[in-house]
């Protein structure tokens, strides 16, 4: 074998990326296998008669969308703070609120906008940043653990958008409003693939030309070392926690441009523990310093394609749950540092005696 | 000087306390009910309820919200202990309550049940809807419309719920006897997302189907939303039927507009049967029936009108 | 005398990506000696500790244990077979009590009797002459003391081999003395005892055999009194060495009087609880805080970079006031600080040695400044050259280095800064000898090229080799300031020790 192909190959079996590849190619094989035109997409005129793309493929990468961009956020509070934010789903509900109260102004069924849907998005983006602030300095001022600063936000989130909401089902008025859930006219790819796509080329912009990645990572591995470089721990925690609240916001416009109304209590139900998992599904320890964002990005597609293939195969409602549980277990197990190890040391043998001496 | 002053002040309050409280002639009620956030149900629900059980007409009236067995449970004890007239309950969960229920009996306060059963006797009158009989009047709608061979795509709700067990018995039934197909059974949480991926996965299979049964009205709106996307029309002289659940007045707006074409009430107007049965039993007239059932409609987008958009929508 | 042979370790080979930590080492321990086991950073010593003790698996070679093939695959097996190991750090619970940690983890039975427990505890301390109390939490014991109940813990665990990896470099000199007491206690009752370390004295004042490794392969095994200091050092690092003395006094940069003063402090004091103290340092020069362990020395110098929480003080920098109140305040200034302890305090362990390395100076650049990746990998290729950095690769993460290299990692990280005014805390700490004359020269060359430096060490020998003034601490104040001919180790001792005033 040719010895840079060998290194690209051993580089690849030790790169955290390697669980989380493999997992998203078991998926497809599997699912290739069981319906052969899985790939396959086709554009219909919808409804509207507009241009809209079907298949499989195009439903995954649609409906991963908010758990795509919410593990972004979710990887860096990992990363800097150790610890998880599970206010998430809460709290897209409080940003899908004030998105509707905006745009309804005090009705609850406007036949037009109140304001404009920017000026919407930014409100519930200055909002989401508050309450993730708050969860920000709960963590890094007040040292409490993540799980129990924002315990308070997933307790009380729902009541509060309930509140906004002015206890009240509200309805966007016009078509436009939908276009950020559904499709724009003439645009057969449905919109949050494009949002989704938009934040991951933003946040590796922002990890391109910032130092966020550095800060973050060192914070989380050595915040007394953190300190001593001149890094204000305190504001690097909190940073990550408003941008958090940003992906949040988004997520919250998505949810509520995909009906065009709010259900306060279902809107992103759960979707914390999945943001949680698809950031350990990418490799990344969640107890905080290294983190690997491409890991979570596919570890958040491999949940999304996890339930398709469950839809698709005809899981009972009761058991569809457990089904879920067996693979992430399998997932997990397989991600795990045991196993890694031990791998890692089949992989190695044999390679040993070639070992350069420094 | 300022100590005197501020006990003096707390005495004065004490005792406007004790004299608002010695004049009471006000009925009692202790009222414990699932979080009005919870759904638009919820919401209609304990609006009734509080316009319902006002001074004006004659009540002092307690709420208390929960979803959890223990908080509520706390609840009922707080309102026995209080001394409420009555108790009012809407359970979090069918067991459990055997001890609650005794003591509020051995104290002498009645226990008035609305929207949930529990497995306890105890109660002196339930005002319930009737999930199973919501199911069946939207099936017997369904067989009614005259389809070839009915191809249903079924959301069912939370597993386990009651209104998912009522809602459905009476299609599983009907598929049982071979008069429709469940192409598709799937739990949508009551979620419109997860509704429409339950719809797009099985357009994507190419699986034919002309009846959508959701079992709540978020979930309908969600598989109408992936039926929109992929171009497929329904409603009133659409593909597929849609039937949806609750009687949102958002809901029946898409009914009205032809988008839609039946919704089932399940309704949330309890208190105004439960304010006449404390009335009578203040007189000492016992209700006649233990257990009533809420009379419910289901509308076909046919036959409905804007007043009964809105005379029976929930919301505003 | 064959049969005096408890452990020998054969042939003994063992591979890491990238390196060949050990290759075919052998070694011998006898019953009832102190065997010290020596070798420069990276020589292999940890490994082959951690082979025997069973924290890694052996890829070749064979263990004898009494003349029995032992196959330690874990370390519950290796104190099975009487093998107690205590770390430089010390790996106990400190919020348990002496007798708890002594009978920690042993034992099969479920129910312990806590008052027999602690009897027994007292017994074994008494014997060992430790002074500590059986029910005291351990974290209240002094580090000394802590390091000893953990050698008290082995005692009853009827160990035959104990391994003693750098217990001394966190302890002054009266500890190591009674360290020194209860390994010779072991001893004669018959202990083989495998001691590593880095101060040479200490070797040649307790210990019988030397066995000295370098790049993980076998130089020899000598008997001490046979071995010149000089060729043991010069067997470690394989060559012939000028010895360390040749930094003579004379290569101390001394400072004219009329070098302008880069950084002065009035009153400062901090959180950490250092009295209030004033403070100097002049353009090329290379001071240092000496004392004993907890005198203050480095709750100054933190103070100084407002490492902790500065309470009080009027600090001028160049001439001109200014706020020192954090780290980063210091580091705008120009002042660099190479923590005490490196693990806690320098290494951000999962990072890479090339971030590791540009860490403080893309802090000072700022946040939307990032380095390109080419440039933080000419930064780091260039220091890695300039301190002799061993490191598979930039992108090697820094916990993989041994500790000296890790600590020329942070030194490499400060220097990276061109700091005006570099503040070295313990630098040598736990480093061979070599890279600690290595230090004290890049300290001396970067002084003569202008930067200020103070230099903290436990050794003063290499305080007197480096500084030309040493600022000495008793009890969290300044109690003497000793320069030119005053600075020897008698003056130092006596400073210390209070009697300063009446001999000036």
């Amino acid at each position: 074998m040719p010895k840079s192909i060998k290194t690209l190959l051993s580089g690849f079996a030790r790169s955290p990326l390697l669980i989380p590849f493999s997992m998203l190619a078991v998926l497809i094989v599997f699912n290739l296998i069981m319906d052969p035109a899985f790939f396959r997409i086709t554009v219909v005129t919808n409804n509207a008669g507009y241009p809209s793309m079907q298949g499989r493929i195009v439903a995954i990468l649609n409906n991963g969308s908010e758990l795509a961009i919410l593990a972004i956020g979710m990887t860096l509070v990992t990363a800097a703070s150790g610890g998880q934010d599970i206010s998430v789903g809460a709290a897209a509900s409080i940003a899908g609120a004030v998105i509707l109260r905006v745009v309804c102004g005090d009705e609850t069924a406007p036949t037009a906008l109140h304001a404009s849907i920017i000026a919407a998005v930014l409100a519930s983006i200055g909002v989401a940043m508050c309450f993730g602030a708050f969860n920000g300095v709960l963590v890094s001022v007040f040292k409490i653990q993540p799980m129990v600063a924002t315990l308070i936000l997933f307790t009380a989130g729902r009541q509060i958008a309930y509140w906004i909401g002015g206890g009240k089902i509200l309805n966007a008025p016009g078509d436009v409003f939908k276009y950020f859930g559904n499709n724009i006219p003439g645009i057969a790819i449905p919109t949050p693939i494009f949002i989704t796509l938009a934040c991951i080329v933003v946040i590796a912009l922002v990890l391109k030309f910032t130092n966020l990645g550095l800060y973050s990572q060192t914070v989380g591995i050595n915040v007394k070392s953190a300190r001593l470089n001149g890094l204000n721990p305190v504001w690097i925690k909190t940073l990550t926690y408003i941008i958090m609240s940003v992906c949040v916001a988004i997520v919250g416009f998505i949810k509520v441009s995909r009906t065009g109304n709010i259900n306060y209590d279902t809107l992103a139900k759960d979707i914390e523990m999945d943001a949680i998992l698809a950031v350990a599904i990418g490799g990344n320890a969640l107890s905080g310093g290294k983190f690997n964002l491409t890991g979570s990005i596919i570890g958040a597609y491999i949940i999304q394609f996890l339930t398709n293939t469950l839809y698709a195969t005809n899981v009972s409602s009761d058991s569809l749950k457990a089904y879920k549980a067996i693979v992430i277990i399998v997932i997990v197990v397989i991600g795990s540092p045991v196993l890694k190890e031990y791998a890692d040391r089949l992989f190695r043998r044999g390679g040993a005696a070639q070992g350069v001496r420094s | 000087m300022k100590k005197t002053l501020s006990l003096i002040l707390a005495l004065i309050l004490c005792l406007a306390m004790v004299s608002s409280a010695g004049a009471d002639e006000l009925i009692k009620v202790g009222i414990i009910n699932n979080p009005p956030s919870e759904s638009g149900y919820r919401t209609a629900n304990d609006n009734d309820f509080k316009a319902a059980f006002t001074q004006e007409n004659g009540y002092d009236a307690s709420f208390a919200y929960s979803i959890l067995l223990e908080e509520q449970l706390a609840a009922f004890n707080q309102f026995v202990n209080d001394g409420a007239d009555y108790i009012l309950l809407s359970a979090a969960s069918t067991d459990g309550w055997d001890d609650a229920i005794a003591a509020a009996t051995e104290a002498g306060i009645p226990v008035l049940l609305f929207d949930r059963m529990i497995n306890n006797d105890g109660y002196v009158a339930a005002v319930v809807s009737d999930m199973a009989k919501e199911g069946e009047t939207a099936v017997a709608w369904l067989l009614a419309q005259g389809l070839e061979a009915p191809a249903v795509v079924h959301i069912q709700g939370v597993m386990g719920s009651d209104a998912q067990i009522g809602r459905s018995g009476a299609l599983d039934a009907a598929a049982a006897e071979g008069k429709a197909t469940i192409v598709k059974q799937q739990t949508g949480n009551w979620s419109a997302d997860e509704a429409k991926a339950i719809v797009e996965s099985v357009i994507n299979a190419g699986t034919s189907f002309n009846v959508v049964y959701a079992e709540n009205d978020d979930m309908a709106k969600g598989a109408v939303a992936a039926l929109d996307a992929a171009g497929i029309s329904h409603g009133i002289d659409g593909d597929v039927l849609i039937m949806g659940f609750d009687c949102n007045k958002w809901a029946l707006k898409e009914l009205l507009a032809g988008n839609w074409n039946y919704d089932g009430q399940c309704s949330p107007f309890q208190a105004g049967v439960l304010d006449q049965i404390i009335k009578n039993l203040e007189q000492g007239i016992e209700p006649s029936e233990k257990l009533i059932i809420n009379e419910e409609k289901g509308f076909d987008a046919k036959e409905l009108t804007e007043e009964d958009v809105e005379k029976y929508g929930l919301g505003e | 005398m064959q049969n005096d042979i408890i452990l020998s370790m054969r042939n003994i080979t063992k591979a890491f990506p990238g390196v060949l930590a050990l290759s075919g080492v052998d070694f011998t321990l006898r019953r009832g000696e102190i065997h010290a086991l020596m070798g420069e950073n990276g020589a292999g010593k940890s490994t082959l500790i951690k082979v025997l003790t069973g924290v890694y698996p052996k890829d070749a070679g064979q263990i004898y244990i009494n003349d029995d093939a032992a196959g330690i695959k874990s370390p519950k097996e290796a104190q099975r077979l009487g093998i107690a190991t205590v770390y430089q750090e010390i790996t106990l619970c400190p919020n348990l009590t002496v007798a708890e940690n002594m009978f920690m983890g042993r034992g099969k039975y479920k129910f312990v009797n806590w008052n027999k427990t602690k009897r027994k505890a007292r017994r074994i301390l008494d014997s060992l002459d430790i002074p500590a109390n059986p029910s005291q939490q351990l974290a209240n014991c002094s580090l000394a003391v802590q390091q000893m109940v953990a050698i008290a813990r082995t005692v009853d665990m009827d160990c035959k081999v104990l391994i003693l990896d750098e217990p001394t470099s966190s302890l002054d000199e009266q500890e190591v003395e009674k360290l020194f007491r209860l390994m010779n206690e072991l001893k004669s009752r018959g202990v083989g005892i495998i001691f590593v370390t880095h101060f040479l004295e200490q070797v040649y004042k307790v210990c019988d055999r030397i066995t000295v490794l370098r790049n993980g392969e076998l130089v020899g095994e000598y008997e001490t009194r046979e071995l010149p200091r000089l060729s043991l050092v010069s067997k470690m690092m394989g060559k012939e060495l000028d010895d360390l003395s040749s930094l003579k006094k004379n290569d101390v940069v001394s400072t004219e009087n009329d070098a302008p003063v880069v950084y002065q402090a009035e009153s400062l004091s901090s959180v950490a609880g250092v009295k209030p103290f004033d403070f100097q340092i002049k353009k090329g020069e290379v001071n240092g805080f000496t004392g004993l362990l907890g005198s203050g020395r480095s709750e100054s110098v933190r103070a100084i970079f407002g490492a902790d929480k500065v309470t009080g003080g009027k600090i001028t920098v160049h001439g001109k006031r200014a706020k020192i109140t954090a780290p980063k305040d210091a580091m705008k200034h120009g002042i660099g600080y190479l923590p005490e302890d490196r693990k806690r305090d320098g290494i951000v362990a999962d990072l890479s040695v090339r971030e590791n390395i540009i860490l403080a100076l893309q802090v000072l650049n700022g946040f939307f400044k990032p380095f390109t990746k080419a440039q933080q990998r000419r930064f780091a290729d260039e220091y890695i050259k300039l301190l002799g950095v061993k490191t598979a690769s930039v992108d090697t993460p820094i916990k993989s280095l041994s500790g000296g290299n890790q600590q020329k990692v942070i030194l490499a990280r400060w220097l990276l800064t061109h700091p005006k005014y570099l503040i070295l805390d313990e630098p040598t700490r736990g480093i061979d000898v070599g890279t600690k004359a290595e230090i004290q020269r890049i300290v001396l060359k970067l002084a003569s090229e202008g930067m200020s430096i103070t230099f903290i060490s436990s050794e003063i020998e290499e305080m007197l080799r480096t500084c030309s003034r040493l600022i000495v601490m008793r009890d969290r104040s300044i109690v003497g300031e000793l320069r030119g001919s005053d600075m020897t180790q008698d003056r130092i001792m006596a400073t210390i020790a209070g009697g300063a005033s009446d001999n000036a």
